[in-house]
C-alpha cells in the first residue's frame, strides 16, 4: 500500500482522474461549463471532449517546457499556453460542426479560465515527465467529460424527455422545463452530489455495523 | 456597432442575465468566498474594478486587432491583459491596505481565472459595444456578481446555525440554494427589453 502511494504506476495516474479524484464530483473544479452547457447531452459531450483535448495538450506542453519556465512568470506562461490550444479547439469545432459551435458559444473560449486545466498544469505537469503528464491529463479530461455527460443526460432526459435528441419517454411525458433552464444545472448537480453522499454514508454505516458484529 | 441604450444594458447584465445565476460565470468564487457577507462584498468590489479596467482595455484591443486583421489573437491578448490588471490591483492593494490584502488572501490572484471577467470582455466584443456601453455593461456585470455573492453569503450565514441532515451538508446544500436563487432571478426576465 505504501509502495503504491509513494510511486504510483502509470495506470494509477490515468485512473485517479476518472474515479478517485474526479475533477467535478470530488474536487469541484471547473464548475462553470459543468453547469452552463449541460442542458443537452450533445453539448455536454462536445464540451467535455474539447476540455479533455486542451488538458492533454497543455499538460504535454507545460511538462516539456518545465525546465525553461521561470518560477515567477509560471502562471502567466501556463495561461498563454492554454489560451493557444483553446484558440485551436475553437477553430477546430467551428470546422467540424457549426451547430455545436453555436450551441457552446462563448463557453469554448472560456475553457481558458477553467481552473481544472490551470490546476493540473501547476500541480502535476510542472513537476512530472511528459508521459505521466499526458496520462494524467487524459484521465482528468475523461473524468471531466464523464461527469458532464452524467449531468447532460439527466437534464435532457427530464427537461426534454430525450437523450442525444432521441425521444425516450414518449409524448405523454410532462417535461420539467426548469431542468433545461439555468436553475436545473444547480439542481442536477445537487442531485448527483446527494446521491454520492448517500452512497458514502450507507457504506460507512455498513462498515460500522460489520465492525460491531465482529467485536 | 450596437446602439442599445445604457439603462437596459445595465439591468440586463445585473439582473435579467445575472452573470452568476444565469450564465454560470464566476462559480468558483461564488462557492468559495460566499461564507461571510463582509468578504463577499469586498471580493465583489475587487472583481468589479478588474472588470472595468479590462473592459476598457478590451475595447482598445478589439479595435486594434480588427485594424491589423488578426481576430485569432483576441483570446490570448484578453487573458494577458486580465492577468496584468490583476497583478497591478494586487500590488496596489498590498501597498495601500495590507489589512484588506490579508483578508482577500489567495482569492486575489485567483481573480485571473474568474470566468466572469473573461466572459464579460468576450460578450462585449461579440455584441459590438462601444467604450461607454462596455463600461456600463462591466459595471452591471460586477454589480450582479456582487449581489449574487452577498445574497448567497447571507443565506449561508443563516444556514450555519440550522440543524441540517448530514447528507445535504456541504456542496450539495449550496447547490440547492443557488438553484433556488437562480429561480428567483428568472422572475426579472423581461425587464429592460
Amino acid at each position: 500500500m505504501t509502495d503504491q502511494t509513494n510511486n504510483p504506476t502509470a495506470a494509477d495516474e490515468f485512473l485517479k482522474g476518472i474515479w478517485q479524484q474526479n475533477p467535478v464530483f470530488v474536487q469541484a473544479l471547473g464548475m462553470c461549463p459543468v453547469l452552463a452547457v449541460t442542458n443537452s447531452a450533445k453539448g455536454a459531450l462536445g464540451m467535455g471532449l474539447a476540455t479533455a483535448f486542451v488538458l492533454v495538450m497543455s499538460n504535454i506542453a507545460v511538462s516539456s517546457l518545465r525546465r525553461f519556465i521561470p518560477r515567477q512568470a509560471r502562471i502567466v506562461t501556463f495561461i498563454l499556453i492554454i489560451a493557444t490550444f483553446v484558440t485551436v479547439v475553437d477553430y477546430l469545432i467551428q470546422a467540424i460542426s457549426l451547430e455545436l459551435h453555436r450551441m457552446l458559444g462563448a463557453f469554448i473560449s472560456l475553457i481558458v479560465v477553467n481552473c481544472l486545466i490551470l490546476g493540473r498544469a501547476e500541480a502535476f505537469a510542472s513537476k512530472n515527465g511528459i508521459v505521466r503528464s499526458a496520462l494524467d491529463g487524459l484521465g482528468m479530461g475523461l473524468g471531466f467529460a464523464m461527469a458532464l455527460l452524467c449531468l447532460g443526460v439527466v437534464r435532457e432526459l427530464i427537461g426534454a424527455g430525450s437523450v442525444f435528441g432521441v425521444s425516450l419517454l414518449g409524448d405523454r411525458f410532462q417535461t420539467w422545463v426548469v431542468m433545461g433552464l439555468p436553475p436545473g444545472g444547480f439542481f442536477a448537480l445537487a442531485g448527483w452530489l446527494l446521491f454520492f453522499n448517500w452512497r458514502a454514508e450507507a457504506r460507512a454505516r455498513k462498515a460500522a455495523e460489520a465492525e460491531e458484529a465482529t467485536s | 456597432m450596437n446602439h442599445d441604450s445604457l439603462t437596459p444594458i445595465f439591468l440586463n447584465a445585473c439582473l435579467v442575465n445575472n452573470f452568476v445565476l444565469a450564465y454560470f460565470l464566476g462559480i468558483c468564487p461564488f462557492l468559495g468566498v460566499s461564507g461571510k457577507i463582509g468578504s463577499a462584498v469586498r471580493m465583489g468590489g475587487a472583481v468589479t474594478f478588474v472588470m472595468l479596467v479590462s473592459a476598457t482595455c478590451a475595447c482598445g484591443i478589439q479595435a486594434f486587432l480588427t485594424w491589423i486583421n488578426a481576430p485569432f489573437l483576441k483570446l490570448i491578448s484578453f487573458i494577458a491583459v486580465i492577468a496584468a490588471t490583476v497583478q497591478v490591483v494586487e500590488m496596489f492593494i498590498r501597498k495601500v491596505s495590507p489589512a484588506l490584502f490579508r483578508t482577500l488572501g489567495i482569492f486575489l490572484p485567483l481573480i485571473t481565472t474568474n470566468c466572469a471577467i473573461l466572459g464579460e470582455t468576450l460578450f462585449q466584443t461579440n455584441k459590438g459595444y462601444g467604450l461607454v456601453q462596455s463600461l456600463v455593461f462591466a459595471l452591471g456585470a460586477g454589480a450582479g456578481f456582487t449581489l449574487a455573492l452577498t445574497l448567497m453569503a447571507g443565506l449561508r450565514e443563516k444556514l450555519e446555525i440550522l440543524d441540517t441532515p448530514k447528507i445535504v451538508q456541504g456542496a450539495a446544500m449550496t447547490m440547492i440554494l443557488a438553484g433556488l436563487l437562480s429561480i428567483c432571478f428568472m422572475g426579472f426576465a423581461g425587464i429592460g427589453n
